[in-house]
């Protein structure tokens, strides 16, 4: 695809919080691409710091957290003028971002539905919200969009809903809600921090079709925040791997998923619990976390990772261009020339075949 | 094998009266059994009543109806000392919060001793310290960490010290309530591991109540399917996922979401509602498929069913 147009390009970030134990480096160098009507999906474990960068995106980091280095570029072309236009949200003020950026070009679902509405406002008033605020819409023109963007979210008899709190609604029916909020004021980038964790299975399928099918009718560029493999599988079309505030493995979803290359990936892959194993243990990943409040030598996943080469305590590794590929990239020394012929366990290998064949 | 049921659930009901006009039938006649040293999975989704049923077994509510017999004796009703003893102690518990059930002031040590310090289970305070750290030692975890808070453990290692705390009574039955929605994947693996582990050694039953299907499936030796209160299907693993009749059972499992792109890309989930299924819970009755596979339907909707397939 040659005509890409990119949204969003994150370079070399790096944030960090001031806490009573010190500084801690949450990011520790993000780099990130966002193209038009595509969708990347960040996961990681807990603490690894997916939503940290896509908080920094918004603009609507903690109090303590600071963006030490790095560039959050935002590209546009103007509605008006048809000019094209590019930001640096992490450069840009408090002001200039609610004006611009948060809401109007960038708009984000929470994971829980209920702790992101509010319960005193009717959620007809809560979808108008955000268009007579940002777009300074009347009150008849607001009320017509919540009704199309209620019916385009799946809630039925939208006329009656908007009158409804969301407390009588279920939890399904609000997270279409907080979508429908999202979408008000036709954003050009969707960021779902976990939208369908707190969500049942069944409801969770629905949601995910309802947001790949908004993605397809009005082009949107979608970040999903997640850790559960399945659900990236569903949607995305690249995957960032992230670990210890780095991004350590990156590429489209059928490279990531069928040729995964860094440990820390295979150890992820290995402990999802597949429907036909019949192995008496799952994998697990041995050891926790570190703690980012110190500093990380070498690559952050060495201790935890059987395959550690010696240089893996030293230096840190760079990322890595997997050979024949363009977008798939590892930070990882075994991807290095001279490293050692590492293999990725045979169970994941049997597993990868196994999925590659019924793929078919 | 004719083994005697270590839990055996009859016809249980919990009904909660929210005023003079309405009343919630949150359980709604369920029966099951569960053998020693094996796990029944109970899956549903939010609001089925899945933990109402734990939580009723447990007795942390009364049951409206139905007898539970738990190691040959009944639960359900008005219970003699004895029998609220056994079930105190040979029943316990695990939450789906580690956070939110461990004291925050309280050491580990003391909140893992705290059932045998109730219980007096113990001759002199060596012999109560020993048997804790035997059990952390049990649950991957160390002696110094006895001396610790809550606060000062991460999730997973959280969640094993809420097992230790169960554990510690030696139970016949443990009830997992969503032990391990809360914690990532990989520190799942863990503690399901440990579950295994545990059962291995110890050959406690347990009762494991989740809404993640694979989970589930490889965890447990019979599932049960629980939908509005009603016990839909119910039958070993292989059963439920080999053959699933009821409509409910096979949304369920349409919905789980495959790690593998390719096929999760082209997947459709099928759709199950119950009010435009024209499905009433109240008219089936539970009919044999084969072995322990139960499907609560009518004849007539099990012969639609069947044909559908």
């Amino acid at each position: 695809m040659a005509d890409r147009e990119r949204i969003l390009k994150i370079r070399d970030l790096n944030i960090s919080f001031t806490t009573d134990h010190g500084k801690i480096n949450a990011i520790r160098g993000v780099n990130l691409d966002l193209y038009k009507g595509e969708t990347i999906a960040i996961v990681g474990e807990s603490g690894s710091g997916k939503s940290v960068t896509t908080k920094a995106v918004m603009g609507i980091l903690a109090s303590n957290g600071t963006i030490d280095s790095g560039v959050i570029e935002y590209s546009w072309n103007d509605e008006n003028t048809g000019e094209h236009k590019t930001v640096d949200i992490a450069q840009l003020s408090e002001k200039d971002l609610q004006k611009e950026i948060r809401g109007r070009k960038i708009a984000m679902v929470f994971q829980d539905p209920m702790t992101s509405l509010n319960p005193t406002m009717t959620i007809g008033k809560q979808v108008m919200e955000p268009m007579i605020y940002h777009y300074g819409k009347s009150k008849e023109e607001a009320y017509k969009k919540t009704l199309e963007l209620l019916e385009l979210v799946g809630i039925t008899d939208a006329e009656k809903r908007m009158k409804n709190y969301p407390h009588q609604l279920s939890g399904g029916m609000r997270q279409r809600v907080v979508i429908a909020i999202a979408l008000s004021c036709d954003p050009y980038v969707l960021i779902c921090d976990e939208p369908t964790t707190a969500l049942d299975v069944t409801i969770q399928a629905k949601i995910l079709e309802l947001i790949q099918d908004i993605q397809k009718k009005k082009n949107l560029s979608v970040i999903y925040i997640t850790h559960d493999l399945g659900v990236v599988a569903k949607v995305a079309d690249y995957v960032n791997v992230m670990y210890a505030g780095k991004i350590v493995e990156t590429g489209l979803i059928d490279e990531v998923y069928y040729d995964p290359r860094h440990p820390y990936t295979w150890g992820l892959l290995s402990a999802m619990p597949d429907l036909d194993t019949d192995d008496d243990e799952l994998y697990t990943i041995p050891g926790t976390p570190p703690n980012l409040a110190y500093r990380v030598d070498g690559d952050a996943f060495a201790p935890r990772n059987q395959f550690a080469l010696n240089i893996d305590l030293r230096v840190e590794p760079p990322m890595f261009d997997v050979p024949g590929s363009s977008t798939h990239k590892v930070a990882s020394w075994l991807m290095h020339p001279n490293a050692p012929d590492v293999k990725m366990p045979e169970a994941l290998k049997n597993r990868i075949e196994k999925m590659k064949k019924e793929g078919e | 094998m004719n083994q005697q049921p270590i839990l055996e659930v009859k016809n249980l009901k919990q009904h909660f009266k929210i005023n003079r006009k309405f009343t919630v039938k949150a359980v709604d006649g369920i029966s099951f059994q569960i053998m020693p040293g094996q796990t029944y999975g109970l899956v549903g989704e939010s609001g089925s009543g899945k933990s109402t049923t734990g939580r009723s077994i447990i007795r942390l509510y009364n049951p409206t109806d139905g007898e539970v017999i738990f190691n040959g004796k009944d639960i359900s009703g008005k219970m003699t000392k004895d029998e609220l003893k056994l079930l105190r102690t040979k029943m316990q518990m695990i939450f789906q919060d580690p956070m939110a059930c461990l004291n925050p002031r309280k050491k580990v040590i003391d909140i893992i001793a705290e059932g045998i310090d109730i219980h007096h289970e113990f001759k002199t305070q060596e012999e109560r310290n020993q048997k804790v750290y035997d059990i952390l030692e049990l649950v991957g975890l160390s002696k110094e960490h006895a001396t610790r808070y809550p606060h000062q453990f991460s999730g997973g290692q959280r969640q094993r010290i809420g097992i230790a705390r169960t554990l510690i009574m030696n139970p016949d039955l443990i009830i997992a309530d969503e032990a391990i929605s809360a914690l990532d994947v990989s520190i799942q693996a863990q503690v399901v591991n440990l579950m295994k582990k545990i059962q291995k050694e110890t050959n406690t039953a347990f009762l494991f109540i989740a809404h993640d299907l694979s989970m589930v499936k490889y965890i447990s030796d019979h599932i049960g399917v629980l939908h509005l209160g009603h016990l839909v299907e119910t039958g070993t693993t292989e059963e439920i996922f080999n053959n699933p009749i009821h409509p409910y059972t096979k949304s369920l499992l349409s919905a789980i979401p495959s790690p593998n792109p390719k096929v999760e890309k082209t997947r459709v989930s099928l759709s199950y509602d119950y009010a435009t299924s024209g499905i009433d819970y109240e008219l089936g009755s539970q009919h044999h498929i084969s072995g322990s596979h139960y499907v609560l339907a009518t004849e007539k909707e099990l012969e639609e069913w069947k044909n559908t397939e």
